[in-house]
């Protein structure tokens, strides 16, 4: 023990912790965060490799192998045409995550800012963009996603478009809630204080403070999302023949249910998958980033 | 009967005046009384002024309202002058402008536990506020910051820099948030109970602080309170609020040897003495009425004991020593009122 004035800063283990670890940590600790985590990592990582993988073209048809059972030669069976299942699983899953991500990225690009903006400005601000955010949210997810993607136009990325408009509206809620509660904090007084600039005030004080909840709200968004662009491509809207699609696929599936289950079987399954996959993963966050102690 | 001297207010604009505010009234909208009613203020270079006062009797919003704080849609500013840096703003209309505000007049709050950002580095926080103010170059700006942890005594300032908030207690907290308000050298430090949340130690600690820090810069400070004992320990100059009015301010000396408002008294003799151990303390009867019950005239008189039919005029300030006014039509006390030791 040193007798000095000064405590030795290396030694308090208090400081010396990265503050990341207490998130981490109990994340780490959650079970069904992690298998949510293993679960999306996986569907990730081969729609990634898609490209490399040792699996024949997803479009290439075969013939002499209508509607095989799976087999050495087609692990996942082949389709109506003689396409390789497997293949068009893994090239789907490219699609299906894509439409994920890019269609939460648009709901967040647009849906943070304004509820940042109505959430803070308050006054007619607010009332103009939640009385839309409400005309928005007053048409049911899928609904609204179909209605845009028919007015769009039926391919992927008009898909992603549709899906992340009717996404908006939660985030903006999301974050003008937030944003109405952390404003009232004293560092938010105290910046004002200082005399930032709203701008500054926005992107530095209010910002970072109302990310987690949107990170888990555009976690379990993703899940929804998924479906919705399955949903889409089921009904044609979306991903567009011959580029694969488990909505798509599931839908050309339910004519063969009795010759060719296994048609539809992994696209379901693996729609299944990823969105538990997704929604673990956001539950696991949610309580990860949760402040109170458990 | 009061005596009907001429209603004469300090000569606000004294030369050595660093901030002064005049005529302050605001009320909150949908309200039919002010909150805060003709409040005039003056804070001299070095000087400590505190602003004494019960929970609600406008101390807060006075000091939010020189800083322009105050949200604009629920409070209604109808008159009041602030003359700083020899420049006036009319606070009906606007405020202080941003560059004036964390350069020129620095405040802290009250509760040190949620005045800090809790997703930023305390160095960032300090250094943000001194960029902002300086141009200087982030490298700069964080020496600053450093150059400002060890002005506030805190221990290893390198290493702090980089700790959240979190990571720190109570009193390091409210030194950290001293050093965010001071790092631009400001004229005039605007503290709202900076010790209410702390315990005493830490409180003789902080005020300390404040009056080294006051001794080196020469800054003004405007201390909001309702801890006599704070007054005591800090304060050059004193006013006293009732119901969102001064009813009395003066020297330090002035208030604690000779309190001439009937409230003030009160407040007095219901500090515990060590010079006077065992005996009961004064209580002021009742409490304050809301601000929508106010009584027209004085609003102590439900309350004084001297009140009489003349407490229904409102009583203005005037001097009833050198620098010590007081708002009440029988001060000074002696002259009117037989008191008995």
């Amino acid at each position: 023990m040193k007798d000095t004035a000064v405590p030795d800063i290396a030694l308090d283990p208090v400081l010396t912790a990265p503050p990341e670890n207490r998130v981490w940590k109990k994340f780490r600790g959650h079970g069904s965060a992690l298998l949510g985590g293993v679960l999306v990592a996986f569907f990730v990582l081969i729609a990634l490799a898609a490209p490399i993988l040792p699996i024949p073209d997803p479009a290439a048809t075969d013939w002499g192998a209508v509607r095989k059972a799976p087999s050495w030669d087609h692990w996942m069976g082949t389709d109506e045409i003689g396409r390789d299942v497997l293949a068009r699983m893994i090239w789907g899953a490219q699609a299906s995550l894509l439409a994920g991500v890019v269609s939460v990225g648009i709901a967040v690009m647009m849906g943070v800012p304004l509820g940042l903006v109505a959430g803070y400005f308050g006054g007619w601000t607010d009332a103009v963009i939640s009385r839309c955010t409400e005309a928005l949210l007053a048409a049911p997810f899928l609904i609204l996603a179909i209605a845009l993607a028919a007015f769009l136009g039926p391919s992927l990325t008009n898909a992603m478009i549709a899906i992340g408009i009717s996404a908006t509206p939660i985030f903006i809620r999301l974050t003008r809630g937030q944003v109405i509660n952390i404003k009232s904090e004293d560092y938010v007084d105290s910046a004002r204080a200082i005399g930032l600039p709203t701008y500054r005030i926005l992107s530095r004080y209010i910002l970072p403070n109302v990310l987690p909840p949107i990170l888990v709200q555009a976690t379990l968004t993703i899940a929804t999302a998924i479906i919705a662009e399955a949903s889409l491509s089921f009904l044609g809207l979306g991903q567009q023949p011959p580029a694969p699609s488990w909505g798509s696929m599931l839908n050309t599936a339910k004519n063969f249910l009795n010759q060719a289950p296994w048609m539809a079987m992994w696209p379901g399954v693996s729609i299944f998958l990823v969105v538990l996959g997704f929604n673990l993963l956001g539950d696991g966050l949610r309580d990860a980033l949760d402040p109170r102690e458990h | 009967m009061p005596v009907s001297g001429t209603a004469k207010s300090q000569d606000l604009a004294s030369a050595d005046a660093l901030l002064t505010l005049k005529d302050l009234t605001l009320r909150f909208k949908g309200q039919t009384n002010d909150v805060v009613h003709s409040v005039s203020l003056r804070v001299r270079q070095g000087e400590v002024l505190c602003v004494v006062g019960e929970s609600g009797c406008g101390k807060s919003v006075t000091s939010m309202a020189i800083m322009g704080l105050l949200p604009g849609k629920a409070t209604q500013i109808s008159s009041g002058k602030l003359s700083f840096l020899a420049q006036d703003w009319d606070l009906a209309t606007d405020c202080l402008p941003t560059e004036v505000r964390g350069r020129e007049i620095a405040m802290i709050f009250q509760e040190p536990m949620t005045s800090l950002n809790p997703s930023f580095r305390i160095g960032d926080q300090i250094a943000e506020a001194v960029q902002r103010r300086r141009g200087n170059s982030r490298t700069e700006a964080l020496e600053r910051a450093e150059v400002m942890l060890q002005r506030v005594g805190i221990a290893n300032p390198k290493q702090r820099l980089r700790a959240y908030p979190h990571q720190l207690s109570g009193g390091m907290r409210q030194r950290v948030m001293i050093a965010m308000a001071l790092a631009n050298d400001p004229q005039i430090l605007i503290a709202d109970e900076p010790t209410t949340a702390l315990d005493v130690t830490i409180q003789a600690q902080i005020l300390d602080l404040i009056r080294d820090l006051r001794d080196e810069t020469g800054m003004g400070t405007l201390m909001i309170t309702h801890d006599l004992g704070v007054v005591a320990e800090v304060a050059d100059t004193v006013a006293v609020m009732y119901g969102g009015q001064v009813v009395e301010q003066g020297p330090v000396a002035e208030i604690f040897n000779n309190p001439q408002h009937p409230y003030t008294i009160g407040l007095m003799s219901a500090m515990p003495r060590l010079d006077r151990p065992g005996e009961r303390l004064a209580i002021v009867p009742g409490t304050v009425p809301t601000i929508s019950n106010m009584p027209e005239g004085c609003r102590f008189r439900t309350r004084c004991a001297f009140a009489t039919a003349a407490c229904a005029q409102r009583p203005k300030l005037r001097d009833v020593a050198s620098e010590h006014e007081v708002a009440c039509h029988f001060a000074p006390l002696e002259t009117h009122v037989k008191v008995s030791a």
